[in-house]
């Protein structure tokens, strides 16, 4: 039971942070999921009426069970190493705008009420040029703040 | 006894990477050492085809543990033919890479070769979680290729596609979990037939299906792939059309037929996925406008054909399928690999910049046309062949509204194909295909050599067409070990 809400209040702040627009975010959301699909497995090796594997200390049959701290394990290796890489990708493209080309032309400046509708916490990985703000210089890949 | 050879596709990939990492790179020996490495899993492929065509089945319990403990290595005619024309892709994609220069990059042919380990791997394992591991070895250097010496717009494509396949990689892994949680067991032969007797258990090979089904982009978690493949390096997207998305396939047909014995509870279901994946892939292959964008949409279509061998789940239906799986492989990479020639040597793969190909790239036009006419279902190419023998299991499974829509389908891809001829090969010369030379614009040729893959893999289709016996009854084969599982539930089982 304990394994269980564990697992639904991790997928649950994962699939929220899943759907936001940063790309830190979403990793942080993947490391939630990861966290539930790992509390899952080592459920499914019966939790709650398996003792501690000591040697000499009870019966074998009672032992937690390896095989799923091993893919726990494993699965715990590949995903630490594939969301190191998905930081990086964080850091080289910057902007998380899906647009693939900014227009050649810079886009005339925004009426200042419409500057409020941005996201009030803006993601500090983000460069501030935010998804709803000006659209960004052509070439423009970093910001004195990303690269300080 | 002789299944003893079994890791070794995935072992000698892997070796022959560590050691071009370890030695100073040279160009000459990385593509020597690739090219090598896959003709041997190759002939090793094409070893096992021969040694399984019996319907026999090898093993090897890798390490040398009772069974039960080990994780286990097994071949059927499905996995050998699968290794065979993998190890065929990867040669004729990867000469291709090394003669348009794509490989500037060290890793480049070290990170191909673990990709194929990962997909060999896949093909050959008997074990679910084996499988996940062996499919994150594949992904994990497909993650890297997809930016590779890439600017902006492939790191867009390449956060896309490594979301996704997390995704779908933590969803299998709460699959796995759930399995095993049910039976006590990851070993496919152990899980046979489970999923038909436990409810239970057909929900948790559902999650399985649903992340398999994502990985090989079938509709409706298709959508992915139209923003990722047409914005790789070319060899790059030939590459993964005939390795990633197929593996997606080989898992479903596997654990449909070992886990779900054919339930024909879920046929229904699973032909209605198939259906629909064949009109949307056709239908959206029609809307894009570049070369490669149409030939990758038109990919999501080609999977809903061969989905139909689970969903009919006879003889002739599965055997259908996986004819149809390698041939379009074949055809499909010799297709990638013209449009990658075509945006090596133009820059763009924007229909409408180009035009007037044929008049000045004539072995490429008949290095595109045969593969593409092929993949429409034109007699008397392969293509034709596979679509024939799938409407002729589905009139003989009853299902004639599916082969009405094959047909219809077939039409759609030939115009689909039709649109890539017409605008880049007939009419006049589009602006791309001139270059500003000092003494004023010339049209800029092809050069021959990175065709000569395309119509190595494209030859096959007028093959496999022409002489399509051999290769029907080999799937055949496949076919009844997938109806009958019970010669491989009894090599891979611990019991």
């Amino acid at each position: 039971m304990t394994a269980a809400i564990i697992a639904g209040v991790l997928v649950a702040a994962g699939v929220y942070l899943l759907l936001q627009r940063g790309l830190v975010r979403v990793t942080i959301g993947f490391v939630l999921l990861g966290h539930a699909a790992n509390v899952v497995l080592v459920a499914s090796g019966g939790m709650a009426w398996r003792q501690a594997p000591l040697v000499g200390d009870g019966d074998t049959a009672q032992m937690a069970d390896p095989l799923p701290q091993a893919f726990v394990l494993t699965a715990i290796v590949i995903t630490f190493g594939i969301t190191v890489y998905l930081l990086a990708l964080a850091r080289a493209g910057g902007d998380d705008d899906p647009e693939p080309e900014p227009p050649p032309e810079p886009e005339p400046e925004p009426e200042p009420e419409l500057g409020l509708d941005t996201d009030p916490e803006p993601d500090p990985s983000e460069p501030p040029a935010g998804t709803s703000g000006p659209q960004p210089v052509p070439g423009h890949r970093k910001t004195p703040e990303e690269r300080g | 006894m002789s299944g003893s050879w079994l890791p070794v596709p995935v072992v000698a990939p892997l070796l022959a990477t560590a050691l071009l990492v370890l030695l100073p790179y040279r160009p000459a020996v990385s593509r020597t050492l690739a090219l090598g490495v896959s003709a041997g899993v190759l002939a090793l492929g094409g070893w096992l085809v021969v040694e399984t065509h019996d319907g026999s089945v090898l093993s090897q319990d890798v390490g040398a543990w009772p069974p039960g403990v080990a994780i286990v290595f097994a071949a059927d005619q499905f996995s050998a033919l699968m290794v065979s024309v993998t190890a065929l892709l990867v040669i004729g994609c990867l000469s291709f890479a090394f003669t348009i220069r794509e490989d500037t990059h060290r890793l480049y042919a070290p990170l191909a070769l673990v990709l194929s380990a990962g997909v060999y791997g896949a093909y050959l394992t008997a074990d679910l979680f084996n499988l996940f591991v062996f499919i994150e070895v594949m992904l994990a250097p497909s993650y890297v290729l997809v930016v590779l010496a890439g600017g902006r717009r492939r790191v867009t494509a390449g956060r896309i596609y490594l979301t996704v396949s997390l995704l779908a990689s933590t969803v299998y892994l709460v699959g796995i979990a759930l399995l095993y949680g049910l039976t006590g067991t990851v070993n496919l032969g152990d899980l046979a037939g489970s999923a038909r007797t436990s409810q239970a258990v057909a929900v948790a090979g559902g999650v399985l299906l649903v992340a398999m089904a994502t990985k090989a982009a079938v509709v409706p978690v298709h959508s992915w792939l139209p923003r990722v493949y047409p914005q790789t390096n070319p060899a790059v997207a030939a590459l993964f059309s005939g390795l990633l998305t197929k593996v997606g396939i080989y898992v479903i047909f596997r654990v449909y037929a070992v886990l779900y014995d054919g339930d024909p509870r879920y046929a229904g279901l699973v032909l209605t996925i198939a259906v629909v994946s064949m009109v949307v892939g056709a239908l959206g292959a029609l809307g894009e406008t570049s070369f490669r964008s149409i030939l990758i949409f038109s990919m999501v279509g080609h999977l809903g054909f061969m989905l139909m061998g689970p969903g009919l789940f006879t003889t002739l239906g599965l055997a259908a399928a996986i004819f149809y799986l390698l041939q379009y492989v074949l055809a499909k990479a010799a297709l990638l690999v013209c449009a990658g020639v075509v945006e090596h040597t133009y820059g763009t793969g924007d229909l409408d910049r180009l035009g007037g190909l044929v008049s000045r790239a004539r072995i490429l036009a008949v290095a595109f046309i045969v593969p593409g006419f092929s993949l429409a279902g034109v007699p008397p190419l392969s293509g034709f062949v596979a679509k024939l023998t799938l409407i002729r299991a589905s009139f003989e499974a009853g299902r004639y509204l599916t082969a009405s829509l094959v047909v219809a389908v077939g039409l759609l891809t030939l115009l689909a194909i039709g649109k890539i001829w017409n605008q880049a090969f007939w009419g006049h010369d589009g602006e791309a295909t001139w270059g500003g030379e000092p003494e004023g614009p010339v049209a800029v040729r092809v050069r021959t050599w990175p065709v000569v893959p395309a119509l190595a893999l494209g030859s096959f289709s007028v093959l496999l067409g022409v002489a399509a016996e051999p290769l029907l009854v080999a799937t055949e084969v496949a076919a009844n070990g997938l109806l009958d599982p019970g010669a491989y539930v009894a090599a891979v089982s611990g019991r």
